[in-house]
C-alpha cells in the first residue's frame, strides 16, 4: 500500500505522561524520559515551512509536559498551520498547567481529548482513580471558553476506546449517547466522538496475552476487515515524527519501531515532501486494528 | 457438574443442525431476522438479549449478550439495570400468582 499526499504532520513530542492508561500503545507514563528537544522541534517547524502540509497534530504521552510544547504550537500558528493537540484533559489539573485551556483558546488549537466513557467507574478503571472528575472539570472549562459548540472553530472532539478485548460500536450511535449523557449529567457539549479500536500492541497486547484473549481478538480484527477503510486510513495521509525526529508511517508503527521504507528519508531533518508522499507503507498484523469495521484513526 | 457448560461448546452450536438441518436453518433465519436492526436498534436488541439471557439463565447467552452489549458501547451499569428489570419481572411473575393461591384457598374455604 502506498501513501498519498501528506496532509498531516503528526508529531509525538514525548512519552512522558501524568497517566498510565491500561490501553496505551506507547506505555507512556511518569517515568518515561523520551522528550523532543528544541533542535528537533525546530526541524519540525522547518519541515512545515517548506511543505504544503496544513495540519500539525501534536501527541504524546501528554504533549503538554514537554517544555517545548507551547513554542511548537505558537510557531506553527505563525506559519499559518492548523494545530491539533491530543490531550488527556486531566493534565489541566497538574501543577503549572491550569492556564492550558486559555493557551489553547488564544492559539486557536483544536483538541482531540481522551474520554473513554461518560461514566466515572469505567474511566477510572482504565485511567486511574480521579481521572474522570478531572476530565469533566476540564471539559466544562473548555466549554466556557467556547470549545465544543459546533461552530467549526475551536473544535473539541472526544475519543472513545473499548474497555477491553472488544471491538468499538458504531461511532454515530455512541456519539449520540455521549452527547445526551454528558449534557444531562454535566452540561457538557462537544463536537465529534471518535470511536477507535484498541491496537494489539504495547500494554494492551500484554493484557490480551495475559488474559488469553490475544488469538480471539486478532481473529475478530481480521474477520472485521473492511477494504473500504483503505482510502481514508490515516497512514496514507500523514507522516509520524518520533521525539528524536525519526519518521514513521503512524504512531503505532512508531510504538513498534517500524520505520518508514528504507528508500525514503528517515529523519525530519531530511524531510522531503514529494518522496515521503509517495512512499510504501510498512504494515504488520496490528494494521488490522485500523481496517476493522468502519475503520479507526 | 462444574464443567457441564463448556464455553467452547457455544462454537459447536451449528452441530445441532446435523440431525435436522431444515428446522435448524429456519431457526437461524428467524434468529438473524429478529436480531437485525428494525424499529429497535442493534444496541437496544443487545440489551434485551442480555436481560432475557439472565431470565432464562442461559450461560452461553449471558456470555454472548454481555459481549454484545459492551461492543455496542454499553457498560456494566447498563447490563445490571437490564438484569434488574428481568429479575423484577420474574419476581413479579411469581408474586402475582399469590392471587391464584388466594383463589384456590377461597374455593376451598368456608
Amino acid at each position: 500500500m502506498k501513501a498519498l499526499e501528506i496532509a498531516t504532520l503528526q508529531v509525538n513530542i514525548g512519552y512522558r505522561c501524568n497517566l498510565a492508561c491500561k490501553h496505551c500503545h506507547l506505555a507512556a507514563g511518569s517515568s518515561r524520559t523520551e522528550m523532543m528537544d528544541r533542535g528537533t522541534v525546530d526541524e519540525v517547524l522547518r519541515a512545515l515551512s517548506i511543505s504544503p502540509i496544513n495540519i500539525l497534530d501534536i501527541t504524546g504521552g501528554a504533549p503538554e509536559l514537554n517544555p517545548n510544547f507551547r513554542y511548537l504550537v505558537k510557531e506553527a500558528r505563525k506559519l499559518g498551520r492548523k494545530v491539533i493537540a491530543r490531550t488527556n484533559l486531566s493534565i489541566f489539573q497538574e501543577e503549572g498547567m491550569d492556564d492550558l485551556p486559555r493557551f489553547y483558546h488564544e492559539n486557536d488549537v483544536d483538541l482531540i481529548a481522551s474520554l473513554p466513557y461518560y461514566l466515572e467507574n469505567n474511566v477510572d478503571r482504565v485511567r486511574g482513580i480521579g481521572t474522570f472528575r478531572k476530565s469533566i472539570a476540564a471539559l466544562q472549562k473548555l466549554n466556557s471558553l467556547g470549545y465544543g459548540k459546533g461552530t467549526g472553530e475551536r473544535n473539541l472532539n472526544l475519543v472513545y476506546n473499548p474497555p477491553g478485548a472488544l471491538l468499538p460500536p458504531a461511532q454515530n450511535t455512541l456519539e449520540y449517547e455521549y452527547k445526551r449523557e454528558l449534557k444531562d449529567r454535566f452540561d457538557i457539549s462537544f463536537d465529534r466522538l471518535f470511536a477507535i479500536t484498541n491496537m494489539p500492541i504495547g500494554r494492551f497486547r500484554e493484557f490480551l496475552a495475559r488474559t488469553g484473549n490475544l488469538e480471539k481478538y486478532m481473529h475478530a480484527l481480521v474477520c472485521a476487515f473492511n477494504h473500504r477503510t483503505l482510502d481514508d486510513i490515516m497512514c496514507r495521509h500523514l507522516i509520524s515524527v518520533r521525539w528524536d525526529g525519526t519518521l514513521f508511517d503512524c504512531d503505532f508503527n512508531q510504538a513498534l519501531g517500524l520505520t518508514v521504507d528504507s528508500s525514503v528519508p528517515a529523519h525530519i531533518r531530511d524531510f522531503d515532501f514529494a518522496r515521503l508522499s509517495a512512499r510504501l507503507i510498512a504494515v504488520d498484523d496490528h494494521c488490522f486494528g485500523c481496517t476493522a469495521g468502519s475503520g479507526s484513526t | 457438574m462444574g464443567d457441564y457448560y463448556k464455553p467452547e461448546d457455544l462454537d459447536r452450536f451449528g452441530e445441532v443442525g446435523k440431525h435436522n438441518p431444515v428446522l435448524f436453518n429456519k431457526f437461524l433465519e428467524w434468529y438473524n431476522a429478529a436480531l437485525a436492526p428494525g424499529v429497535l436498534t442493534k444496541r437496544e436488541k443487545a440489551l434485551i438479549g442480555a436481560a432475557v439471557a439472565h431470565a432464562v439463565q442461559c450461560p452461553y447467552c449471558i456470555d454472548a449478550y454481555t459481549k454484545a452489549c459492551l461492543e455496542e458501547g454499553m457498560s456494566l451499569e447498563h447490563i445490571t439495570e437490564a438484569v434488574h428489570v428481568a429479575a423484577a419481572i420474574r419476581g413479579g411473575a411469581s408474586l402475582v400468582h399469590a392471587i391464584q393461591a388466594h383463589n384456590a384457598a377461597d374455593a376451598l374455604s368456608l
